[in-house]
C-alpha cells in the first residue's frame, strides 16, 4: 500500500513536470497561441472574453513578519486597481488584473514567489515591502527581461546592480539623514539611543546612516528575532542618558516597544523610520504620554481626495479594513503602493505595448505625480526624491499629525 | 542603582513567565519522551483567544474561558497528533509536534493577518508601580508569588494524589505502569492539561507584560522555556523552575551590557557548558544504558 | 548475486544520467519564462534534497539526533560567497563597510571565463563544506558526548549562536554584517550565451542537479562501505557495536563532519539559488523544515530524501499557490481562499502525512527495492 503510494507520488511528480513540459512546447513552439496568450507581440496581452486584459505583478509579503506591511501596501494597490480598473495602450482598452504572488518575507522564498509572476506573463511587477526579498527576489526579474518597481523597499542594495528593478521611495541613508538632523534640530539631541533588530539589514542599515549622520554620540543595540522584552532595552536608554531614541524596526516590535515606553511613562522621545507609520503603532501609543515621531513618505490630507475615495471604501470592504489592521488610518505605504500602481499604468501608456521589454524602456524616462509627490527615476533607477515628513502621534486623538517636512542638505 | 534594579525585576518575571511555560516541556517530556514543540505555540494561541475574547465578552468571564479553552486546546493537540502515534517511531511524533507547531502558527496569520494584536489591560496587574524607583507593572511582583504557589501545588499533586502517583510511575516505566493497570491515555491527558493550564496562565503574565502578539509570538519563549527545562534536567519540575529563573536572569544581564546582540547566543552557550560538563542538567536523573 | 548487483547499479547510473539528460533537454526546449516555475522549484528541490540527504546521513543512518544544519548551511553559503563575489563588486556589496576585509575572488584567480567560473564555484562550495566541516569536528568535541534530545538541543544552540556571530556588525567587512552578500556566480552563470548576450545554451537547473547528484552519490558509496555499516550498527545499538570494536566517537564524529560538509555544500548551493546570502535566513526553523523532509520522505532512506525534498519544495510554493488567490467560480466567490490559506491546507496535508505514513513515504527503502519487489512479483506470476 505505501509502496503503491510512493510510486504514486514519485508518478505525480514525473508527470506534472511532462504536463508543464507539454503546455510549454506548445507555448514556445508558438503554433498553438494557448489560453494565457502566448503570442509573440503582445505576451500579456490574451483575449479573455473578448476583454483585453494586461497582468500587473504584485510581489508583497502576506504572511511571515512583514506581512502586515505588505498588506497595507496592496490594499493601495488593490484600491488604485478598482478605481481605474482599465488603461489605454496603443488606442486599445485592456482590463488591469493584479497578480498576487506571496514571498512570506522570507528569502528562501523570495525566488519562488517571483518565478511564480514571471511564470503568469505579466508586464511588470511592483513590490515589494520588504528590501531583503527584493534582493533576491531582483535576478530573477532581471534574467526574464521583466522590470520591477519597488514601492517601499528603502535599502540601496535593491537597486544598485540590477537594471531591472527601480524604485518609487527614498533611500534609507536620505531617511537616516533625515531623522538624525531632526534629532539634533527639534531636541537638540547630544546622546542618541539605537536599538536595532539583529541581522535585520533594513534596521542595521539606517541605524549605520543615522550614526554617520549623527553629531553627537550614539550607543547601539541589538536585539534577537522574536524579542518581547525590551524593557531592559528602554531602561538602559534611560540610563545612558539619551536624548532620543531611534529604532527603526517591524511593526510587530515597533508596537512592543511604544506600549511598553507608554507603561513605563518614557518621556525620551522615539524617532522611527517609515515602518513605524503604522495604526497599530498609534493604537499602542493611545491616551498616554509617549512621544513617537517618525519620517513617512505620505501625510494624510496630502491628497484630500484619496484620503477620502480609499476611506470610504476601507469602510465598505470588511476584508480591506481587516488588512489595514481594523480603522481607516491611512498608511504610508498605502499610498506608495496607490502611486505605484498609477506609475505602472503610465508605463504601459508610455510603451504603447503590453511587451515587458516595452514597459522596462518606457520606465527609466517616466515621470508622474502622485499623492506622495513627483516621482521620476535616476540612473541607477531610484526615484529622485528629496522630501520626507515627519510626523508625531497625537495621543489623545489617536492619529498623525504632520510635525514637518525634512529635505536633505 | 536604579538600571541593576530594573534589570533584576525584568530577569525575575521573565523568569517566572518561562518557568510556567518550561513545566509544560518538562512535564511532557518526563512522560512521553517528546519534545513538544507546539507547546510555545498553544501559549500564543492562548494570547489570541484572550485577545478576540474581551473583545465580546467582560473581562471577568474571558480569563477563565482562556484558561479551559487552551486547557482544551491541549488536550485536543495530543488526542489528534500525538496519540494515535503512540507506538511509532520517536522522530515521527515529534515531527507530529512540528506539524502541530506549524498549523498553530499558520491559522493564527490566517486569521488575524499577521497584524500584531494588541492585549487587552486587565486591572489590577497591569496597573503600574514603582519599584525603588523604578516604574514596572503589578505582574512583575505578581509573577514569581504566583509560580511558587503553583508549583507549590504542582508538586503536592504529584506526590500526594492517585494520578501524581500515576503520573510518576508512567514517567519511570511507561510499559510497567501500562501492566500495573495504570490507565495510560488518562494519565497523559493530564499531563497535557496541567501543562496547557500553566501554559495559559503564563501568556496571561507574559502579554500583560509584553503587550503585542503576533503569530510568532510563541516561538522565542518557546524555545527559552525548552531551553530553561533542558538546563535544569528535563524531566525535572524544580530543575525547570530553577533553570527558567537562571535563563530569564542571565538574559536580562546579558542584554543590559554591551554585549546585547549575543543575548541568545550566550544563553545557548551557557546550556551547552552545562550540559557539557552535566549531560544531564541541572537536576537531571542519571540515565545509564540497559543492555 | 553479485551480477545482480552490477545490473543494479548500471541501471542505477544510467537512469541518473537520463534524468540529468531530461533536465538539460526539457530546460533547453520549454519556454523559460512560461515554465520558470517548473525550474525554479526544481533547483530549490536539488538543494532541499542535498541537504536532507545530509541530514538523513546523520539522522537515519547515524542515529545521532542534531538538529545544527541551518548554522552549517550558513557557513558554507558564507564561504562561497565571501570567496566568490568579483572584486569590482565588492565595494557595492560592502557598502556600509568601506569594501571588504576579503580582496580576492576564486573564479577571477582561476583567469575569470568559463574555466574560471567552473573551477572557482566549485572551489568555493568544497571549501565552504570544509569551512562547515571543521567547525563541526570543534563542535563535536564537546557536544558528540551527549545523548540523544540534549545532543539535537545542543547542535540546534551552535547554531543560534553561528547565526548571531554572523551578524555580529564587527564582524561586517568579511560578513558585510546585517547585509545579504550578493553578486556572486548563481545558477544561472551557467548558462552559456553568446557574444550578443543571448542565452543559446540554458544549463541552469543541469548545474543544480549534477552538483546535488554528485554529493548524493558519494553518501551513497559512504552509507555502502564500511564506514555505513558501522554508522548502521551503532545506530541499532551503541552498545553491541562497541562490543563489536566499533569504536564510537570516531565513527560518530566521522558522521557529523561528513554530514556537516555536505550541509556546507548545500549551503553554498542555497546561495547560488536564492542569489543572496544573509545569515537571517538560516534559522531553526528552516532545520525543522529539512527535518520534516527527511521524516516524510523515510528516516533511513537516501531516495526518500531526495523525494520528499522535491514534494515539499513543490507543494508549499507551487502547487498550493492557487490557495492564496481570492477566487470566484461562477460568479461565487469561493470561501476561505485568501491570503495564507495555502499555508493552513500545507500543514494540514504535512499533518495527515505524518500521522498516516508514520515511516515517511519510503521507509527505509529505497527506489530501486520498490521495482525490486515489482520485478519479483511480476516473476511469479
Amino acid at each position: 500500500m505505501k509502496q503503491f503510494f510512493a510510486m504514486l507520488l514519485a508518478l505525480t511528480l514525473a508527470l506534472s513536470l511532462a504536463a508543464c513540459g507539454g503546455n510549454g512546447s506548445g507555448g514556445s513552439g508558438d503554433a498553438q497561441p494557448s489560453g494565457g496568450g502566448s503570442g509573440d507581440a503582445q505576451p500579456s496581452g490574451g483575449d479573455s472574453g473578448g476583454e483585453k486584459v494586461v497582468k500587473i505583478g504584485v510581489f508583497e509579503p502576506a504572511t511571515g513578519d512583514s506581512g502586515a506591511g505588505g498588506k497595507q501596501e496592496m490594499l493601495g494597490m488593490q484600491y488604485a486597481n478598482k478605481e481605474t480598473p482599465t488603461v489605454e495602450i496603443g488606442g486599445e482598452s485592456y482590463k488591469v488584473e493584479l497578480v498576487y504572488a506571496d514571498n512570506a518575507s522570507d528569502v528562501a522564498k523570495a525566488p519562488t514567489a517571483a518565478s511564480q509572476l514571471v511564470s503568469q506573463d505579466v508586464s511588470l511587477v511592483l513590490g515589494t515591502y520588504g528590501s531583503g526579498c527584493a534582493i533576491a527576489g531582483g535576478p530573477i526579474f532581471g534574467e526574464a527581461g521583466l522590470a520591477a518597481i519597488g514601492v517601499t523597499c528603502t535599502n540601496p542594495g535593491v537597486t544598485a546592480g540590477n537594471d531591472y528593478y527601480f524604485r518609487i521611495c527614498f533611500l534609507d541613508p536620505f531617511q537616516g539623514t533625515v531623522l538624525a538632523n531632526f534629532a539634533t534640530e527639534k531636541f537638540s539631541a547630544k546622546k542618541a539611543y539605537l536599538l536595532g533588530e539583529l541581522g535585520n539589514d533594513y534596521d542595521q542599515g539606517l541605524l549605520n546612516y543615522f550614526e554617520q549622520a549623527f553629531e553627537g554620540e550614539c550607543v547601539k543595540d541589538s536585539f534577537p528575532t522574536n524579542t518581547s522584552d525590551f524593557s531592559t532595552y528602554l531602561n538602559k536608554a534611560v540610563d545612558q542618558g539619551a536624548d532620543v531614541i531611534f529604532c527603526p524596526v517591524s511593526i510587530a516590535y515597533s508596537t512592543q516597544i511604544v506600549k511598553l515606553a507608554a507603561s513605563m511613562n518614557l518621556n525620551i522621545p522615539i524617532l522611527g523610520s517609515d515602518t513605524l507609520d503604522s495604526n497599530k503603532v498609534l493604537e499602542a501609543a493611545k491616551g498616554s504620554n509617549v512621544q513617537v515621531y517618525v519620517s513617512t513618505f505620505y501625510q494624510e490630507g496630502g491628497a484630500p481626495e484619496f484620503d477620502e475615495g480609499i476611506k470610504a471604501w476601507l469602510n465598505e470592504d470588511s476584508t480591506a479594513m481587516t488588512n489595514n489592521g481594523g480603522d481607516d488610518t491611512i498608511a504610508a505605504v498605502t499610498a506608495m503602493g496607490y502611486d505605484a500602481y498609477y506609475v505602472a499604468l503610465e508605463a504601459l501608456k508610455a510603451a504603447g505595448s503590453t511587451d515587458k521589454g516595452a514597459v522596462k524602456a518606457a520606465l527609466p524616462s517616466l515621470q508622474y505625480t502622485g499623492v506622495s509627490g513627483a516621482i521620476a527615476f535616476d540612473d541607477v533607477g531610484d526615484a529622485v526624491r528629496d522630501t520626507a515628513y515627519i510626523k508625531t502621534a497625537d495621543n489623545a486623538a489617536g492619529a498623525w499629525t504632520l510635525e514637518t517636512v525634512q529635505t536633505a542638505k | 542603582m536604579q538600571y541593576a534594579i530594573s534589570i533584576l525585576l525584568s530577569g525575575v518575571s521573565l523568569g517566572g513567565q518561562y518557568a510556567l511555560i518550561a513545566i509544560g516541556y518538562t512535564m511532557v517530556y518526563g512522560i512521553l519522551r517528546l519534545i513538544n514543540f507546539a507547546h510555545g505555540d498553544v501559549f500564543m494561541v492562548a494570547g489570541l483567544m484572550m485577545v478576540y475574547l474581551t473583545a465580546s465578552v467582560p473581562l471577568a468571564v474571558s480569563v477563565p474561558l482562556v484558561l479551559v479553552l487552551t486547557v482544551l486546546l491541549g488536550f485536543i493537540i495530543e488526542r489528534a497528533a500525538y496519540k494515535p502515534l503512540r507506538e511509532a517511531p520517536r522522530m515521527s511524533v515529534m515531527i507530529s509536534a512540528i506539524g502541530v507547531s506549524y498549523l498553530l502558527q499558520n491559522l493564527a496569520t490566517y486569521i488575524t493577518g499577521g497584524l500584531p494584536q494588541m492585549y487587552p489591560e486587565i486591572p489590577g496587574i497591569s496597573a503600574t508601580v514603582s519599584i525603588a524607583g523604578v516604574p514596572t507593572k503589578w505582574v512583575t511582583v505578581v509573577t514569581p508569588v504566583l509560580v511558587l504557589a503553583l508549583v507549590l501545588a504542582l508538586t503536592q499533586l504529584i506526590h500526594h494524589t492517585k494520578v501524581g502517583m500515576a503520573m510518576r510511575a508512567v514517567a519511570k516505566d511507561f510499559e510497567t505502569a501500562q501492566l500495573m493497570g495504570i490507565r495510560i491515555n488518562a494519565v497523559i491527558s493530564t499531563t497535557f492539561v496541567i501543562g496547557s493550564f500553566l501554559a495559559a496562565v503564563g501568556s496571561v503574565l507574559y502579554f500583560t507584560n509584553y503587550q503585542s502578539i503576533v503569530p510568532l509570538s510563541g516561538s522565542l519563549p518557546g524555545l527559552r522555556a525548552f531551553v530553561a527545562a533542558v538546563f535544569g534536567g528535563i524531566g525535572s519540575i524544580p530543575g525547570a523552575v530553577v533553570g527558567a529563573f537562571i535563563i530569564g536572569l542571565s538574559e536580562s544581564v546579558i542584554k543590559g551590557s554591551s554585549w546585547s546582540i549575543f543575548s541568545d547566543a550566550f544563553t545557548f552557550a551557557l546550556l551547552i557548558i552545562i550540559l557539557v560538563v552535566k549531560p544531564t542538567g541541572l537536576f537531571g536523573e542519571k540515565v545509564t544504558d540497559k543492555v | 548475486m553479485k551480477k545482480t548487483t552490477t545490473k543494479s547499479t548500471w541501471m542505477l547510473l544510467l537512469s541518473v544520467a537520463a534524468l540529468l539528460a531530461l533536465v538539460v533537454v526539457l530546460e533547453n526546449v520549454l519556454d523559460p519564462n512560461k515554465n520558470i516555475m517548473v525550474f525554479t522549484a526544481l533547483k530549490k528541490g536539488a538543494v532541499y534534497a542535498l541537504v536532507a540527504v545530509s541530514m538523513n546521513l546523520l539522522n537515519g543512518f547515524t542515529g545521532l539526533f542534531s538538529l545544527g544544519q541551518a548554522g552549517f548551511m550558513l557557513l558554507g553559503a558564507y564561504t562561497y560567497a565571501i570567496l566568490t563575489i568579483p572584486t569590482a563588486q565588492r565595494d557595492a556589496v560592502y557598502y556600509l563597510y568601506n569594501g571588504s576585509a576579503v580582496n580576492f575572488s576564486l573564479p577571477e584567480l582561476f583567469g575569470g571565463g568559463a574555466f574560471g567560473l567552473v573551477l572557482g564555484v566549485l572551489l568555493a562550495l568544497v571549501l565552504g563544506g570544509c569551512v562547515a566541516a571543521a567547525v563541526a569536528w570543534l563542535i563535536g568535541l564537546p557536544v558528540l558526548r551527549l545523548k540523544s534530545d540534549y545532543l539535537a538541543i545542543a547542535t540546534l544552540g551552535f547554531g543560534e549562536i553561528i547565526r548571531a556571530v554572523f551578524q555580529w556588525d564587527k564582524l561586517g567587512p568579511v560578513t558585510n554584517g546585517a547585509n545579504a552578500l550578493k553578486n556572486f556566480p548563481t545558477f544561472s552563470n551557467f548558462n552559456i550565451q553568446n557574444a550578443g548576450g543571448e542565452v543559446v545554451l540554458r544549463l541552469s537547473t543541469f548545474v543544480a542537479f549534477l552538483l546535488a547528484g554528485i554529493c548524493v552519490a558519494v553518501i551513497v558509496l559512504l552509507i555502502n562501505s564500511t564506514y555505513g555499516r558501522a554508522f548502521k550498527a551503532i545506530r541499532d545499538d551503541e552498545v553491541a557495536a562497541e562490543a563489536m570494536g566499533i569504536n564510537l566517537s570516531k565513527h560518530k564524529r566521522l558522521a557529523f563532519v561528513i554530514s556537516s560538509f555536505f550541509a556546507g555544500v548545500g549551503g553554498g548551493m542555497f546561495a547560488m539559488f536564492a542569489n543572496q546570502a544573509q545569515a537571517k535566513t538560516f534559522t531553526t526553523a528552516m532545520t525543522y523544515e529539512i527535518l520534516l523532509i527527511v521524516v516524510i520522505g523515510g528516516i533511513g532512506s537516501v531516495s526518500g530524501s531526495c523525494l520528499a525534498a522535491f514534494l515539499y519544495v513543490a507543494a508549499s510554493e507551487w502547487w498550493l499557490r492557487f490557495l492564496d488567490a481570492e477566487t470566484f467560480i461562477g460568479g461565487v466567490k469561493v470561501p476561505l481562499l485568501r491570503n495564507g490559506f495555502r499555508m493552513v491546507v500545507f500543514s494540514v496535508v504535512i499533518m495527515i502525512v505524518v500521522l498516516f505514513f508514520r515511516r515517511g513515504i519510503m521507509g527505509d527503502r529505497e527506489l530501486p527495492d520498490l521495482f525490486r519487489r515489482r520485478g519479483k512479483e511480476g516473476a511469479a506470476k
